[in-house]
């Protein structure tokens, strides 16, 4: 089935998620759709779905307009979507969870029928799922082959999949790539979102690349590797002045530190982090960053390896610990993980402070809060409470609650959503920290940001990692594309 | 600036919602043919209509204060302390132990009574602290782990007297054998109401109200109920500080049961609880964490509880009316601040 966009947009507050949008997607195509976070990518293919409503444009399918507002209006009209997260119901089973979103099947859904038509739909596509086990017992990508069965089942003639090969292994990657092009060879129409540049390349017939809510170009095979990193990060700029505090004293000491999760596992890192050093997390969201972050914090346990804070092993040791050996986690959602929705800046102050005393001396906290308030510039009074603060304010004031002095300060993401005035007046400030013996580590999806203040740079790619790289004789180029997992 | 406005506001929809929890109750009143108007003025003199219906109402504050000061901690820490109804129960049931225990030696009167109270303290606090490590280590609901030991508090009451300590002969819903009076709290002469009691209920209002106001302690428990993530990062140990709250709030419904025991029925009985603890919940979540709220809130429920007293003996009502107004402001007041923050929202 033929889709076509034409001129969608769509904001959120200031943010223009999608800024005029025009895209055309033939019958029997895959079409890629590239982008690193942010550039709009999903609210677009929620916009075709109906989860979310556009708020101008228009959608045609073979030719006809149609309005979609709702997931069950998309897949009506045929368009259904394979989310990140398969959208089943582990407890139940596999049988059970393939009728649940069909309407037709009445109150009493006849089960012999539905059996043979599932058996059927997946030895086409040399699927092997046993359909009365229970979904707690598939691996990801069976999940994922199950929730395509039930949106073709559904009648879903526009495949959307929304970064499907996060999680699982290379055999399945395989198999799903194989199962795509089946579809298209019947005329469905398949949409793959993926910051993946080689799977782009190894399947797309076309891709449209997207950047900051604007289609920013499109292309065909053979596509040159270059041009897409560089319509995906935009134009590279100049660097400006730098300074770096890093020393030769080792502070932070990785051995063979092996990290697991559900979704990933990041093996073997050996790394040594010097005093004053910063060094910058790239990768696209969910590469294992996070995870590296939180164990260097103390948040997660590692599975295997030491961590050593100079000299001293600290592997395995609670958080609290971590927090009292001078380690600071600066987490990225600030009104969900960092800061206190009703309390007032003097209060986190007073929070984040040792104490002193059963009772709180209330003047003396006021003091201490206007002199980070000066200090910091947050634009408040002691007395107002966290969220009535802009979120740069909030940033700064999440920020001038570390502790000094710190051995290791560890941010994710610490000026996302500031402005360039934001952003240099906090590095400013880490930077006096880093002059003083702290080592910083923190993620960003920001390349000019992670060139311009990193001594070094790792860059994660499905919980792989790089060998650390000097920001001194790194370009934009190189690192776009080890991100996008071109030779990692 | 942008603050005054909505304190107005937000005054105003209070009254608003008073008005609607009594208009609501009103026509409940309407539906069963009686006048409201009559009811509401029974309700009142039968409250403060002489010194002794006021001391009355003081012998209920007591342990509705000291149950809703507890609660006010738990809820503090963001907890649902459903579980307070068996605490007070458990209170009562230690402090009679220990007065069993103790009645018959030489001891002091006075040091068996502290004795009893502090053994109160232990019973609540140690029914709280279950609670609690379920809900730490087991990750079961505070709501589900309470409402179950509520059960089983009460069905030890019943077993305890009925069984080993029924009264000589036979055990009947009396309750077990009263204390001799040695061992009751000094009463003022001629009423029901204790001033020791009366001025324990007072200080732990007190102590609550400081604890909350102006300690780390209390502030970090409020950071641990609005946002436990958060709280964790800043280095708050969060489960230390739930248990806490549960051990404290705890040892106040212990306290209330003591005072039960000690003060008002000199015996254990099957509903030592008497519902004070619900009734707690039901100030503690119209007051919006403030002790100084509580407390007149807390004497206007014991108002209606012993004021509806005189509804059946004068209009042939049930006296459950109290509940139907205390259920419908709750209700209302909840209700009326929920629209206003749609309405807030929405300018």
């Amino acid at each position: 089935m033929k889709v076509e966009l034409c001129n969608i947009h769509k904001t959120f507050g200031k943010v223009h998620a999608n800024d005029d949008i025009s895209l055309t997607v033939p019958a029997g195509t895959i079409q890629g759709i590239l982008g690193e976070n942010g550039a709009g990518k999903s609210t677009l293919m929620k916009v075709l779905t109906g989860f979310i409503r556009m708020d101008k444009g228009e959608i045609l399918l073979d030719d006809r307009p149609v309005k979609i507002n709702s997931p069950a209006d998309a897949i009506r009209h045929g368009i259904g979507m394979l989310h990140q997260d398969p959208l089943d119901f582990p407890p139940m089973r596999i049988l059970d969870n393939f009728l649940i979103g069909r309407h037709e099947v009445g109150v009493f859904p006849n089960k012999r029928k539905v059996r043979r038509e599932f058996i059927e739909l997946q030895e086409r596509f040399g699927f092997k799922i046993d359909p009365d086990s229970y979904i707690e017992s598939l691996t990801v990508g069976e999940r994922q082959q199950l929730e395509i069965l039930r949106l073709l089942w559904m009648g879903a003639r526009v495949l959307i999949l929304d970064e499907p090969t996060t999680g699982i292994s290379a055999s399945q990657r395989e198999k799903l790539f194989e199962t795509l092009r089946i579809l298209v060879e019947d005329g469905m129409s398949v949409i793959f979102v993926s910051h993946k540049l080689e799977e782009v390349e190894a399947l797309c017939g076309r891709v449209a690349v997207m950047r900051r809510g604007k289609l920013v170009g499109e292309a065909f095979p053979p596509f040159s590797m270059d041009h897409l990193v560089r319509l995906m990060f935009g134009k590279s700029v100049p660097v400006g002045d730098r300074t770096f505090y890093g020393t030769d004293q080792v502070a932070v000491k990785l051995s063979g530190l092996t990290i697991e999760d559900v979704r990933l596992q990041i093996r073997n890192v050996n790394l040594d982090i010097y005093k004053g050093e910063v060094i910058g997390l790239a990768g696209m969201e969910g590469s294992g960053q996070r995870q590296f972050l939180r164990t260097l914090g103390g948040l997660m346990r590692s599975v295997g390896g030491r961590i050593y804070l100079n000299g001293k092993e600290i592997t395995g040791k609670p958080y609290h610990y971590y927090m009292n050996q001078g380690i600071s986690y600066v987490p990225a959602a600030r009104l969900e993980e960092g800061l206190i929705d009703g309390l007032t800046l003097t209060e986190h102050f007073v929070l984040a402070r040792k104490q002193t005393g059963l009772f709180i001396d209330r003047a003396e906290a006021l003091k201490v809060t206007q002199r980070h308030i000066e200090d910091f510039n947050i634009r408040g009074t002691p007395e107002h409470r966290i969220e009535a603060l802009s979120g740069g304010n909030q940033q700064r004031a999440l920020l001038a609650l570390q502790r000094t002095p710190l051995n290791l300060l560890l941010m994710e993401h610490p000026t996302r959503g500031l402005d360039i005035e934001s952003t240099i007046y906090i590095w400013g400030k880490l930077k006096e920290r880093c002059k003083k013996g702290t080592c910083i580590v923190f993620i960003s999806s920001d390349l000019e940001e992670l060139l311009q203040y990193s001594d070094r740079i790792l860059v994660f790619f499905g919980g792989k990692v790089s060998q650390p790289l000097d920001t001194a004789t790194t370009t934009v180029d190189q690192l776009g594309q080890l991100i996008g997992g071109k030779g990692l | 600036m942008f603050k005054s406005k909505p304190r107005w506001f937000g005054l105003g929809m209070q009254i608003l919602a008073v008005v609607l929890a009594l208009l609501f109750t009103s026509v409940i009143l309407l539906m069963v043919k009686a006048q409201p108007l009559e009811a509401y003025k029974n309700i009142i003199l039968g409250s403060v209509g002489s010194f002794k219906k006021f001391s009355d109402v003081l012998v209920a504050w007591i342990p509705l204060l000291l149950a809703t000061s507890g609660l006010l901690v738990t809820f503090s820490a963001g907890l649902w302390n459903i579980g307070i109804e068996g605490q007070i129960t458990m209170g009562a049931i230690f402090t009679t132990w220990v007065l069993r225990l103790l009645q018959d030696t030489t001891m002091p009167s006075a040091l068996i009574i502290i004795m009893a109270f502090l053994a109160g303290m232990l019973g609540g606090a140690l029914w709280a602290s279950l609670v609690g490590l379920l809900k730490i280590y087991g990750s079961v609901n505070e709501i589900f782990g309470g409402l179950g030991m509520n059960f089983i508090a009460t069905a030890m009451t019943i077993w305890l007297i009925f069984g080993p300590w029924k009264r000589p002969g036979v055990g009947s819903m009396s309750g077990t054998e009263p204390f001799r009076e040695a061992l009751w709290l000094p009463m003022v002469p001629g009423l029901r109401l204790s001033l020791w009691s009366l001025a324990l209920a007072i200080a732990v209002v007190v102590v609550v109200f400081f604890l909350l106001k102006g300690t780390y302690f209390g502030l970090r428990l409020k950071a641990v109920g609005r946002n436990m993530r958060s709280a964790f990062h800043l280095g708050i140990p969060t489960s230390r500080y739930m248990l806490a709250a549960f051990l404290l709030c705890g040892a106040m419904a212990g306290l209330a049961g003591a005072v039960q025991v000690t003060g008002v029925y000199h015996r254990l009985i099957p509903s030592i609880s008497s519902g004070y603890g619900f009734l707690g919940l039901l100030v503690a979540m119209l007051v919006n964490f403030q002790p100084l709220v509580a407390v007149p809130v807390s004497l206007f429920f014991a108002m209606l509880n012993i004021g509806s007293i005189q509804l059946p003996i004068v209009m042939k009502l049930d006296s459950t009316l109290s509940g139907v107004l205390q259920g419908a402001l709750v209700l209302f007041v909840l209700l009326v601040d929920g629209a206003r923050k749609v309405l807030l929202k929405k300018s």
